[in-house]
């Protein structure tokens, strides 16, 4: 049994506060540029406005999280370079360690910064720059976000593997915190995506869509958060969680509320300026802002959990 | 007897319990040799153990184990406690090297793990993936510390302090293979004199496959808490199960999006 090492004598490596908020905004801006891509390739032509709404959030998100991870080192600053280039004497060269998810993220960081930062200039360039098609229109601009979108999907991702490639308790002890961060960072910005809506009442349209892809990405939520726990019940490690249960507490909320996207979907009228429509985005501001609480509380009850 | 150290030859310790008295002798040889100031004085109250544990200041840690049942074996030998001189194992496979994304923990010509001073920044990776809480990180330089095997003594041609300093020779240094051989005497000794508990422990390859700082316990592994066979591993193992769980997640959730965010007929 590969996860089946109970008895840990680690000490914690006190990744905190820098951490949780990287493991969060690397959740939403790997996330918001999945949906974006999503909408924009596969979406109707109405989606457009949200799909850039995603493209943009995606900028600050990602461009937080160098600095983040910066702060959080011991030595100076000066030396996070020290991640992309070894520099011990007689043998420099690049860094790049597969099987290290922390080597991994590094780069993958870097190559998605270089999509998000392309893809919001290229946004930026359709909305006012007074280019319609953007920088890369077509089919090349597609496949261009398709690629940013996979670096996304594994930004989201592989803050929760780098936990599990430990020796630490309950980080080790489970298979789900990939998958897991990845299902809530895709919740997240579906939610953060739909708080931006009220600045850009054009992506309106897609408020309904948002929610319900929300509702599904919050099922795959609860069913990987049901196996972390049941996999650190079999390890033994389960009691480590327990004194973080108001913040579990506070990821269920979020993951119910989402959920309920799904029998009562936001009905969201073209005209999107009625005063009937003033409950429905009290209703999706506040859900949404259960989602982001929730993203933020599981990352912070499985960080503390171990530690 | 002197001993010629030699680059390119594998070095290490053997750590025997059955003769440590705990007398601490490693632990100040060794902050003096590498001007570890040590930690603020610390009374732990429940034990002769006020180290406690080993850290950026503590490369040696002898460890008391004193919560053997004081009963009596025969007249004149009670139980003795355990105690046990810990140290950086340097293993065959070690975890920290593992993880490490600068490439600051290497191996020596000496084949011991070394954490290079210049190259780390402080990320603490190694100390989330080591298996014996051997590595912690130093205030004053923002880096990773541990027992580098006083590497600048080997490069003299000198021991390493603690095992110059050890008075019963419970800590021994040498090639890995001669301390092996004389663990194996030692073991088959104390097995003869009915001493069946006694073991060895990253002897062979069965732990993070094998150690260069070995050691001959008198009890269960778990008992100085150590991780046994069945526990050691090395962080890597999770890789496949962790994005596997990711890939999949991944793609239902963009098919879940698809579905989602298709097109539509309706207005």
């Amino acid at each position: 049994m590969i996860f089946a090492a109970a008895e840990h004598f680690v000490r914690a490596p006190q990744w905190t506060w820098y951490i949780l908020f990287y493991f969060f905004f690397a959740g939403l801006a790997g996330g918001a540029y999945v949906l974006a891509t999503i909408l924009r390739v596969a979406g109707d032509p109405r989606d457009e406005p949200a799909a850039r709404l995603g493209f943009y959030l995606s900028l600050p998100a990602t461009l937080i999280c160098p600095i983040l991870l910066t702060a959080d080192l011991g030595a100076s600053w000066s030396r996070f370079w020290h991640m992309l280039v070894d520099v011990t004497p007689g043998d420099t060269g690049l860094n790049f360690k597969y099987w290290s998810p922390m080597s991994v993220g590094v780069w993958a960081l870097l190559v998605f910064g270089f999509f998000v930062a392309v893809s919001a200039l290229d946004t930026w360039a359709r909305d006012r720059g007074g280019r319609p098609g953007g920088l890369l229109p077509g089919a090349i601009g597609r496949a261009f976000n398709i690629v940013g979108a996979i670096f996304g999907l594994l930004i989201a991702s592989y803050t929760g593997v780098l936990l599990s490639v430990s020796n630490q308790p309950v980080w080790s002890d489970t298979w789900t915190l990939g998958g897991l961060f990845l299902a809530s960072g895709l919740s997240g910005a579906a939610a953060a995506i739909t708080l931006l809506v009220r600045y850009r009442p054009g992506a309106a349209y897609t408020l309904e869509r948002l929610r319900l892809a929300d509702a599904y990405f919050s099922i795959l939520e609860l069913v990987l958060l049901v196996a972390f726990f049941l996999t650190v019940i079999v390890a033994g490690t389960a009691g480590r969680t327990v004194p973080w249960l108001p913040l579990w507490i506070i990821a269920l909320i979020g993951i119910g509320a989402s959920m309920m996207g799904i029998r009562q979907p936001t009905r969201v009228q073209a005209s999107g300026q009625s005063a009937a429509m003033a409950p429905v985005a009290m209703e999706a501001t506040i859900v949404s802002i259960l989602v982001l609480l929730a993203v933020l509380a599981m990352r912070a009850a499985v960080i503390f959990s171990a530690q | 007897m002197a001993l010629t150290i030699k680059p390119g030859e594998s070095y290490g310790f053997f750590t025997d319990t059955s003769i440590c008295i705990g007398c601490k002798a490693c632990e100040v040889a060794c902050k003096e040799w590498n001007q570890l100031e040590g930690n603020d004085p610390k009374f732990l109250a429940d034990s002769y153990d006020n180290t406690g544990q080993l850290d950026d200041q503590n490369w040696r840690h002898v460890k008391f184990i004193d919560d053997v049942p004081a009963k009596a074996v025969d007249a004149g030998n009670g139980t003795a406690w355990l105690m046990m001189s810990d140290v950086c194992k340097h293993c065959k496979h070690a975890s920290c090297m593992d993880v490490c994304p600068t490439g600051a923990i290497i191996r020596t010509e000496f084949d011991t793990v070394f954490i290079q001073q210049d190259v780390c920044n402080g990320c603490r990776n190694c100390i989330a993936a080591c298996p014996y809480s051997v590595i912690a990180m130093n205030s004053k330089t923002g880096t990773a510390h541990k027992c580098t095997l006083c590497y600048d003594r080997l490069q003299g041609g000198l021991q390493p302090a603690c095992a110059k300093a050890c008075p019963t020779q419970s800590i021994t240094f040498g090639p890995l293979a001669e301390l092996q051989q004389a663990a194996d005497v030692r073991l088959a000794a104390l097995h003869a004199q009915g001493i069946s508990q006694a073991e060895l422990y990253g002897r062979d390859a069965t732990v993070y496959g094998g150690l260069n700082a070995f050691f001959l316990l008198m009890d269960k592994p778990e008992k100085y808490g150590l991780p046994n066979a069945d526990n050691a591993g090395l962080p890597d193992r999770n890789n496949i199960g962790g994005y596997l769980a990711a890939l999949v997640t991944g793609v239902l959730a963009v098919v879940a999006g698809l579905v989602a965010f298709r097109r539509r007929g309706e207005s």
